[in-house]
């Protein structure tokens, strides 16, 4: 499976590890409905970590799309519920004839 | 849904939406290649501005530094003179400027941190653009225009996902630049205009210039000694033998001259 980690980009990581971020996320979901910032720190840390240290970096020259992709490290509450809300992208025009 | 999967969504939307309205996609390769070129620039360009700013906040830090240290030697300039009161009002503006300086502490490790983010950032989207182009000229050499499809849209689908990353981490660069910018003209402009003792709640012009004060006193008083000094060291001489009283007159202004630098200390 294909995580990117936003502002560190891809990684590889194979079904164990997918199977771990699984439950981390739904740890992620549950901070990010409740808007607990300590438990949404901790979720994303864990992730971020499991994600860095077991997977590996998907090489520049592989074009790839990512099954699952986590927030910046220092991202807030606020702004992931923001992003999901809003679904918008800066660059939407990036691409675009 | 979960909020990983939910995000990588968000992505795959924006590059399905572009991938639908592309017409001739090897077209659509050179085209999506000069904007990538585009974003390295943008990005390059975050990475000045936040350096920039970076280094606003730095200069800014040293001349709060220095304000501290101010208040500092005023406390103990206060203190030497007896003045608890003055030396209090000192600390206590320290403590307000100290305060301040903290946080523009933490702020420019902010901007440190990301102006290496961004700086990695683009490391990385020169990588990929740099593997992109490879991989458009060999799509365009090697497949036909239908046999094409499966691959440009995969490259397509590939870098749209970093530019979006890259595009994300250019704006949260940008509106932490904005931020840092806003808070860092207000206190260059208050350490222009020496308002900043006021806006910390404290009165240095005020301790200052009690400071003076006693400094100017002291020394007046100590000028006053001197001169008492010299005419009862003159009094004796014109009884005495010339030798002696002027020996006595040498003694008494040394005595008194080496007083007044300490009274009119830091003043």
């Amino acid at each position: 499976m294909i995580v990117r980690i936003l502002g560190e980009g891809q990684f590889r990581v194979d079904d164990d590890v997918a199977a771990k971020l699984t439950v981390l996320d739904t740890d992620l979901d549950s901070a990010v409905a409740s808007e607990n910032e300590e438990e949404f720190r901790a979720a994303l840390g864990a992730a971020e970590r499991l994600v860095r240290e077991s997977g590996t970096r998907v090489p520049d020259e592989e074009f790839v799309t990512a099954d699952y992709i986590l927030p910046f490290s220092d991202a807030t509450v606020a702004e992931v519920r923001k992003l999901l809300a809003d679904g918008v992208i800066p660059g939407d025009s990036i691409g675009l004839p | 849904m979960s909020v990983m999967k939910r995000v990588s969504l968000i992505f795959r939307a924006k590059a399905n939406k572009a991938l639908d309205r592309m017409e001739d996609p090897r077209e659509t390769l050179d085209y999506s290649y000069q904007q990538q070129v585009e974003m390295l620039t943008r990005v390059r360009r975050g990475v000045a501005d936040v350096a920039t700013s970076r280094k606003r906040v730095e200069l800014q830090m040293n001349s709060l530094q220095k304000e501290v240290t101010r208040r500092e030697n005023q406390a103990r300039d206060a203190l030497g003179k007896g003045r608890e009161d003055l030396a209090r009002a000192a600390l206590q503006n320290k403590a307000g400027l100290q305060g301040q300086l903290n946080d523009l502490q933490g702020q420019y490790a902010q901007l440190q941190d990301q102006e290496e983010k961004l700086t990695l950032a683009s490391q990385r989207l020169q990588a990929k653009v740099d593997a992109f182009r490879t991989k458009k000229e060999t799509i365009k050499a090697t497949y036909t225009a239908a046999e094409a499809q499966t691959r440009i849209n995969e490259a397509f689908t590939g870098i749209s996902e970093e530019m979006g990353d890259i595009g994300l981490a250019i704006q949260r660069a940008e509106d932490k630049t904005a931020q840092m910018q806003a808070r860092a003209g207000a206190i260059d402009e208050l350490l222009a205009s020496g308002a900043l003792e006021d806006h910390v709640g404290g009165q240095q012009d005020q301790i200052q210039a009690e400071l003076d004060a006693i400094g100017a006193g002291s020394d007046i008083d100590s000028e006053l000694a001197q001169m008492k000094g010299e005419l009862s060291a003159n009094a004796p001489r014109q009884i005495e033998a010339n030798a002696n009283g002027e020996s006595g007159a040498t003694e008494a202004t040394g005595t008194q001259a080496a007083e007044r630098p300490q009274a009119g200390d830091g003043s």
